[in-house]
């Protein structure tokens, strides 16, 4: 057993209101300059949809994540000699038309027309030519609430997977948000892919980075996750990405897009797993057993071996704290009711996903429908099909979402029971025999789901800087060490092994 | 440190091979990690400042600015907000993408960094202010000449900006609105700004300024169309709703066409988390709308039928828990707190009955204090007729009954009957209106009744609003008439089968909904909420929607109890301290009587709408209306002429020299100046500008515009704007010609164009607004200045703070409305002598006034129905001194005024123990004239200081004080609810820290004790204080001569107005290939507020760049429309230039261009006259509706945006086509 700790999200689809606030804040902070306009670390899409970069999900074309053949992980895309033989022109990679071509306006004309004939209007203007251009053709968020229809839903992989499912009718209709940003896998196969080494997953946290420095821009990365979550700077060359804002979770604070996410959807904390098992479970041959085997990986926080375990490795007793009261560990692990985003993908993503409840398709025939055991078919006629988020959440696998979305029923039921009347009606209800669930949980659940503190949502311990052993030098030079320099005439308290 | 080691040990370092583990497939490397400092230095800053956005999205939400370099890099929200209790929801964090992309404007390409002047006029200035002796002469040489006005006027919105200087645009301001009051009179003066609420002192600095100088303000929550009138027709009160934390509180909530989570995005969680403490949620829309993503079900009802949807339900909820079984809950509910138990007097007409007003105590009873203003019951303890206390009549008495006890006048308890069907004297037939199938039917249905005799010794018929209501929406208790059989009656109103063809739902999911909502509210005690908002508001009849909706409410005693109730959620807001807000804000301080003017009817005259108006139909009905038949600007200058609504300009002739007249002839008898000017009037030797719109004198010469894109966004009937206010090129197409024109109305017979002398905008962004403007003023942003903002929607006070001082040449409204001030005034001391001001002010709500004109009978003056009485019959006439030379003196020091006490809604604070706290906490002014030693409010911290002191939602002592003057009408006792509350006391420095909750004031209707959320009508409901209503109780009834004439006495189902796209007879446009004609919505969209938002680099490119207009993709294939592609949507008012979006989720028949982007972005030239294509707003016109211009009578009478015409624009229809060639007119 070699315990780590992973800085882990979940994202709660039910509750996302598909506002984007988290992508703008993200790219306020992160992305908002040159080289980068068309970079979302965080995007938010309407599904059914082909997604941004478009039809992301087609592994057959962008060849990203791992494959197992012969009982063995291999990378979709290719080892080391396709990998060279195709370094200088990588088929598999998605064009800035796949992303899109950004465009702004030309706001300073409003201001500084000549009189003329007509008002003046700011025209489109791409940022990659600095070029007129008659309109734009495509966004990261074109398809938005549905917007293009029947033209443009049938891109989305998992419906061309499901075409008798989906009926694009406006009775019929259904929509939900899938919020992404990178995935900061157990198992990545960014990492894998760069010919440079220059991405890695941290030790202390698990959050995957490009190194700046060691990137050399051959992009193999970006095509390489299966989740399209590496970008490539067209201005420095190199690859940037997601860095689940580790200088804010350093400090103990939740991520940009968490904090900032105003239907408050988003979970992080603290999970610990043991990563002498990950090869194992990512190589378990049945994908549809893969979400059981990623989810074995983990450990409990409240068993003493692992506890006694993580002290050995190193994690310090916050870490630990954080591990026990962890809202990930509840939802993802405890409960299941979170489930990994395409977990046929073999990479063992870290940002986890409650599947949406949605209003139910055909009309209620009687009263009884939706109250209590009325809503075990209610769930199975939801709008959503099943299958659709099987597809998604559990490789095709849609007991595992029904398992949910009971659970998810159940929880609804009976806090209804508990504050309007029917405790006894629940007590003895098919519905929480069917979700294999217990009142006490599903008040646990309304707890962190509905209440919802920040406090609770959000269970971080600062960033483990102990593990640097600089920082009494640092302390005082950071951010001017070019001042401060670590050479010359040093005293105390620094020591010459100090400065390395 | 490890930056300066060798770079190719570094390397080496790189080379060397960690610890492999995980079977040999993961590597534990030592490789340094330097480069992670890079992005730690991305996320360091300087410091975070607490600011806001003063939007009108009523958000109201705290952000962290961060400064990073001296610069504003990013905001994020703030996390901070007081916790709403151990077990309940926080508010944290608030803000939308929207509001997280507003730093994107500070340095950008569209911020307006110096004041900007249109070339020709600059030109023309620059040249007489060297031939002219002064700045007033040389306006008057520009504007006089009509060569010289066209040169600038023609060239408005054709670009040709220059630079000026504020010290010069000041003075040209200052020089012709100086020229304009001493030429036509200050009301010339016109302001536009919306929603004080979202940034105050911002709004303050321009109306004070109106107000000392006697501008003309106008009102915006009417014309937005927002206001919804049945707030006030039910509840005397206008749109009091539950902060969004209360939807927590919900267990049945029902979201009905407001998109909670893309048009109230930081409040959306609430109902989601709601979900999971049991709450069922059920949408209705036409649409599948974002928020029936969180229903349970979903019920697609089709645009504007949802009154039927609602009164179907509201037959469901009578038929199964009123008649089949009594709810003891709903009954008591009724009984106290609604006016179905009140008598109504049946008149017959031509053989048959009709509802006629309420029996008054004046019908039955001698020597009654205000007896034609106090309504009746039937008492069932005695089983006679008894007058219960807290009706209007009471309200204003004198005496101390103004309560809702169960009670008689003379203090014995009562228990009101509500139907007659047990034990009535006979059942009568009873016409009601029915106007679904045909315009003016009726059906008949037996009512029980009493027939009571009354003082005079007449035989009178009466019956209950309940047994009115059981009839009209024909639940069958077993009595005569035209009574459907059953629910699934698919022909008679109004049953489940019934509404199926109109709204599309299915009856069983009618039934279905409005079964669980009443059990809900039953088993809750009224917890049973309904959020609404544009999408059943912004409709020709939002009153008759929401009344009908509104009856599910009342029905079952879900308002007034938390959690329960209605939410609307469209515009509203709330300047929580609004008693110090509202003497800041319109200078009452120093003088009374603002010129308040509603929007919709100023704008209908200043544009020329109403000369483009739809005919009515000339057919008579059965119902017979006669005033739906009358012009609306002939209803509307009734309106004024009666003192129902307030009308800026007032007269042909300057007020100014009306007073000088009347005082010369009458010295100091202002009561004979009154009489005179009244006779003058009604003898029509003094015009009212309405009826002479076309008059020059009556235009609105000068206009400011501020807080607002009024051209590129809020301007209904956007073309017509262009055309007759600004006079610059238009896409009207159509003509007066084939339009019903007025009859009582002086009009030219073409209509004139460019009305305006001078247009002003102050912007720190070029919109619409700017581009048409004279003057451009750069204003500070939302992070560069400081400010307050409040909102329904939760209870908190948000400060604005300076993040940077306002860079370049731009300053703040409050310093930019000082500067003109102090330009005005300098100006003044030459030319505009101090003197003496007539203003003519409505018939207002929540003053004596409202009992001016009892039993609600339209008696017209002018016809000789009545004499002319000034505060009775018509308007009153208030004279006002305008002391000019001291304008700027006034506005910079808080008046004496306040000593004398002040107040709002008929709440009362002591002003004196006010003013001596703001001499101490503002300082004292010591700037010689008029304001020297008064309280100095010269800056905008001041400003927002003085306002906390003098409020009771942000001073406790206030709080209290508005309390204990409650008690003395009620005979309640009140004063203890905000006791423990009474030493707060916030200030700009106290919010800045950490955003503080609101103490509960009696100007608003929640409790807010021990961490209680807001729900509206909780004080009415828990201490029986009357709603401030005829009958004091929230109505079902409106008992006015209009209203019944329109057959709205109850609520009804009125079918959208359809207006189409082309009148007949009317020149069409040209069109060959094919076509769709549509109707045509303006839902609030996702990616912006409005215009605001929508121009930053992240909102443009996280949807589809602008403009666009969603259509179903069936009817878009049958005009050959596919995807992206290009269209004009046109119809007479003008013509659109757009973008389609496809899709399955809208129904077809409708196209939704989401409100507003603003024609400044992508928008090509149009087809059909080669003109810039236009905004949302090009293709939609106002269509007043006359019920809601009753005036003088209870709560339908005026209030600024309290009642009013409304500008809605749901019932337009339009022709869609492609547009074939891009044409970008920029050449």
């Amino acid at each position: 057993m070699r315990i780590k700790a992973q800085v882990a999200m979940v994202m709660h689809l039910d509750k996302c209101i598909g506002c984007h606030t988290c992508s703008v804040t993200c790219k306020n902070t992160w992305t908002n300059r040159p080289g980068m306009e068309y970079v979302w670390y965080n995007n938010v899409e309407t599904r059914p949809g082909p997604g941004y970069p478009k039809e992301w999900e087609n592994t057959d074309r962008y060849k990203g994540g791992w494959t197992l053949r012969n009982g063995k992980l291999h990378l979709r895309a290719g080892g080391p000699v396709s990998k060279l033989a195709n370094i200088f022109y990588n088929p598999n990679m998605a064009t800035i038309d796949d992303f899109y071509e950004p465009w702004t306006y030309d706001f300073e004309h409003l201001h500084k027309a000549p009189k003329k004939e007509n008002l003046p209007v700011a025209r489109p203007k791409s940022m990659i030519t600095g070029k007129f251009i008659d309109k734009p053709e495509w966004g990261s968020n074109w398809d938005d609430d549905l917007a293009g229809g029947s033209e443009i839903v049938p891109m989305d992989p998992n419906v061309q997977k499901l075409q008798e499912h989906i009926a694009m009718e406006y009775e019929k209709t259904f929509m939900m948000y899938l919020p992404r940003i990178c995935e900061h896998c157990l198992n990545p196969s960014c990492v894998a892919s760069c010919p440079s080494g220059a991405l890695y997953k941290r030790d202390e946290d698990g959050i995957v980075l490009v190194d700046q420095e060691a990137c050399r821009g051959w992009r193999f990365c970006m095509n390489g996750c299966p989740y399209h979550k590496v970008y490539y700077n067209w201005n420095t060359h190199k690859a940037e990405k997601c860095n689940f804002c580790y200088p804010r979770t350093e400090a103990g604070l939740p991520t940009v897009c968490s904090e900032t996410c105003v239907g408050r959807i988003r979970y992080i904390g603290v999970v610990l797993y043991d990563a002498d098992r990950v090869k194992e479970a990512a190589s378990v041959e049945d994908p549809k057993d893969l979400y059981e085997a990623q989810l074995s990986v983990f450990l409990d926080p409240n068993d003493p071996e692992v506890i006694e375990k993580a002290r050995e490795a190193g994690i310090n007793e916050s870490w630990i704290k954080s591990a026990q009261d962890s809202p990930i560990y509840k939802m993802a692990m405890k409960w299941k009711i979170a489930l990994p985003l395409h977990p046929e993908y073999r990479t063992l993503p870290m940002v986890w996903y409650v599947p949406p409840l949605s209003p139910i398709m055909n009309h209620i025939t009687n009263e009884q429908d939706l109250s209590m055991d009325g809503y075990i078919p209610a769930v199975d006629d939801m709008r959503i099909p099943m299958e659709y988020l099987a597809s998604l959440l559990s490789a095709d696998d849609t007991s595992v979402i029904r398992r949910v979305l009971l659970k998810m029923a159940a929880m609804r039921v009976h806090m209804r029971a508990k504050t309007v009347g029917g405790m006894d009606e629940m007590k003895t209800s098919k519905l929480l025999q069917e979700a294999g669930t217990t009142m006490e949980e599903l008040e646990d659940m309304a707890r962190l789901l509905g209440v919802a503190k920040y406090n609770e949502r959000f269970v971080i311990p600062t960033g483990r800087r102990e593990m640097d052993d600089n920082l009494h030098y640092r302390q005082g030079a950071c951010s001017i060490e070019g001042l401060a320099p670590a050479e010359g005439m040093v005293t105390y308290p620094y020591e010459r092994s100090d400065l390395g | 440190m490890e930056q300066r080691q060798n770079k190719l040990i570094q390397a080496l370092r790189h080379l060397k091979r960690g610890e492999r583990i995980n079977d040999g497939w993961t590597e534990e490397s030592p490789r340094p990690r330097n480069s992670e400092d890079l992005y730690r230095r991305r996320w360091q800053y300087d410091k975070i400042v607490r600011s806001t956005h003063g939007v009108n999205c009523t958000g109201s939400c705290s952000w962290r600015i961060h400064v990073k370099d001296g610069i504003i890099a990013y905001e994020t929200q703030q996390t901070d907000y007081p916790s709403t209790g151990e077990n309940f929801p926080d508010y944290e964090p608030r803000g939308c993408p929207r509001g997280a992309s507003f730093s994107w404007y500070t340095y950008s390409p569209t911020r307006v960094k110096h004041p900007y002047v249109r070339g020709d006029l600059y030109e023309l200035w620059k040249a007489e202010l060297k031939t002219a002796d002064n700045p007033v002469k040389a306006w008057e040489n520009i504007v006089t000449n009509p060569d010289k006005r066209n040169k600038y006027v023609k060239a408005r919105g054709k670009g040709g900006f220059v630079r000026g200087s504020w010290k010069e645009l000041c003075q040209l301001i200052a020089a012709s609105t100086i020229y304009t009051i001493k030429k036509y009179g200050p009301d010339r003066i016109v302001g536009f700004s919306p929603i004080p609420a979202m940034s105050m002192i911002s709004y303050s600095g321009g109306t004070r300024f109106l107000s000392l100088i006697g501008g003309t303000i106008l009102s915006f929550y009417d014309w937005y169309a927002d206001l919804p009138p049945a707030s006030p027709q039910v509840w005397g009160d206008q749109t009091d709703v539950p902060e969004s934390g209360d939807w927590y509180n919900t267990k049945y909530f029902i979201i009905w066409g407001t998109n909670i989570p893309q048009t109230r995005t930081p409040d959306a969680h609430f109902m989601v988390e709601s979900r999971y403490n049991g709450t069922k949620v059920v949408g209705v829309s036409p649409d599948y709308a974002e928020y029936d993503k969180f229903a349970d079900i979903w019920l697609p009802a089709k645009p504007g039928t949802d009154g039927a949807l609602a009164m179907a339900m509201t037959h469901v909820i009578l038929k199964e828990f009123y008649v089949d079984k009594e709810t003891p809950y709903f009954l008591d509910y009724a009984k106290q707190y609604t006016d179905l138990p009140f008598l109504v007097i049946l008149d017959k007409k031509n053989g048959e009955f009709r509802s006629d007003r309420f029996l008054r105590a004046s019908d039955i009873k001698t020597n009654q204090e205000l007896g034609e203003w106090k309504t009746v019951v039937w008492d069932e303890k005695t089983n006679q007729m008894v007058i219960p206390t807290g009706s209007q009549g009471f309200r204003w008495d004198n005496g101390n009954k103004w309560n809702l006890d169960l009670k008689s006048e003379d203090g014995q308890e009562i228990n009101p009957k509500l139907s007659f069907f047990k034990d009535s004297d006979k059942v009568v037939l009873v016409d009601f209106p029915y106007f679904a199938e045909k315009e003016g039917g009726k059906v008949g249905r037996g009512v029980p009744v009493k027939v009571i005799t009354d003082q005079s010794g007449n035989e009178v018929t009466v019956t209950t609003v309940y047994d009115l209501m059981m009839a009209h929406t024909g639940v069958n208790r077993g009595l005569e008439g035209d009574y459907p059989l059953d629910y699934n009656d698919p022909n008679k109103p109004y049953t489940p089968g019934w509404q199926e063809s109109i709204t599309g739902v299915k009856k069983e999911h009618v039934i279905q909904v409005a079964r669980e909502f009443a059990a809900n509210a039953e088993q809750t005690n009224g917890k049973s909420m309904i959020a609404m908002g544009g999408g059943t508001n912004h409709w020709y009849h939002s009153d008759q929607i929401y009344r009908s909706i509104l009856n599910l409410i009342l029905l079952t005693g879900s308002q007034g109890v938390n959690g329960g109730g209605w939410a609307h959620y469209v515009g509203q807001e709330k300047v929580r301290p609004i008693e110090g807000f509202s003497q800041i804000a319109f200078a009452n301080d120093w003088v009374k009587s603002p010129r308040f003017m509603n929007g919709t009817s100023f704008f209908y005259f200043a544009t020329e709408q109403f000369r483009y108006e739809y005919m009515a139909n000339g057919e008579k009905s059965e119902w017979g209306s006669k005033y739906s038949r009358m012009h609306p600007a002939d209803f509307n200058a009734m309106s004024a002429r009666l003192g129902w609504l307030p009308s800026f300009p007032q007269w042909t002739q300057n007020s100014l020299d009306v007073m000088k007249e009347a005082r010369e002839k009458y010295k100091e008898d202002e009561q004979a100046i009154i009489q005179d000017v009244a006779k003058q009037i009604s003898d029509g030797k003094i015009n009212y500008a309405i009826e002479n719109p076309n008059d020059p004198r009556n235009f609105p010469h000068i206009f400011f515009n501020w807080r607002s894109n009024l051209l590129g966004d809020s301007g209904k009937g956007h073309e017509y704007f262009v055309k007759h206010l600004i006079g610059s090129d238009d896409s009207v197409l159509t003509d007066t010609e084939n339009s019903w024109q007025p009859e009582k109305i002086n009009i030219d017979e073409k209509p004139p164009e460019g009305k305006t002398d001078l247009f002003i905008a102050m912007d720190f962004r070029m919109t619409s607004s700017g581009l048409f403007s004279d003057i451009i003023l750069p204003a500070a942003t939302w992070y560069e200045k400081f400010d307050i903002s409040t909102t329904d929607l939760h209870p908190f006070v948000h400060p604005f703070n300076a993040a940077i001082s306002p860079p370049w040449e731009t300053k703040s409204d409050w310093d930019a409305f000082r500067e003109i001030a102090k330009e005005f005034t300098e100006l003044a001391k030459e030319h505009l002598p101090a003197q003496e001001d007539l203003v003519m002010s409505p018939l207002a709500h929540d003053t004596v006034n409202e009992v001016a004109q009892p039993m609600g009978k339209v008696k017209d003056w002018r016809n000789g129905e009545v004499e002319a009485i000034p505060g009775k019959t018509m308007s009153n006439l208030n004279i006002v001194k305008r002391d000019y030379p001291n304008v700027y003196n006034m506005w910079t020091t808080v008046g004496p005024n306040i000593r004398n006490g002040y107040g709002t809604k008929g709440v009362k604070v002591n002003g004196e123990k006010a003013y001596q706290e703001l001499l101490s906490r503002l300082g004292v002014s010591k700037r010689e004239g008029v304001g020297k030693g008064h309280p100095d409010l010269y800056s905008d911290k001041q400003a927002i200081n003085a306002i906390l002191l003098m409020s009771g939602a942000t001073n406790g002592k206030r709080a209290v004080e508005g309390w204990k003057s409650m008690e003395e009408k009620t005979g309640k006792k009140l004063g203890h609810i905000s006791e423990a509350r009474e030493e707060e006391d916030y200030t700009l420095d106290a919010l800045s820290v950490q955003p503080r909750q609101t103490i509960s004031t009696p100007v608003w209707s929640g409790l807010e004790n021990d961490n209680r959320r807001y729900s509206p009508f909780t004080v009415n409901k828990e201490y029986n204080i009357p709603w401030h209503t005829l009958t004091g109780r929230q109505s079902f009834y409106l008992d006015h001569e209009v209203m019944l004439d329109y057959g709205e006495g109850l609520p009804l189902y009125l079918p959208p107005v359809n207006l189409s796209p082309f009148l007949k007879g009317e020149k069409e446009v040209e069109n060959k290939g094919k076509s769709l004609t549509l109707r045509y919505m303006t839902p609030h969209q996702k990616w912006g507020i409005h215009t605001m938002f929508t121009d930053t680099n992240q909102m443009v490119q996280l949807f589809r760049g602008w403009q666009v207009v969603w259509l179903n993709e069936k009817d878009a294939a049958s005009a050959g429309i596919k995807d992206n592609d290009w269209i004009e949507v046109y119809n007479r008012n003008g013509v659109v230039a757009a973008r389609a979006i496809l899709t399955y989720r809208l129904p077809r028949g409708v196209a939704y261009m989401y409100h507003a982007q603003d024609r400044t972005m992508g928008v090509p030239g149009n087809s059909i006259n080669k003109k810039r294509g236009g905004t949302h707003n090009s293709v939609t016109r106002i269509n007043p509706k006359a019920t809601h211009m009753i005036g003088g009578y209870s709560q339908l009478s005026y209030g600024f945006n309290y009642y009013g015409p409304t500008g809605s624009n749901r019932d337009t229809m339009t022709v869609i086509r492609p547009l074939k060639e891009v044409d970008w007119l920029e050449n």
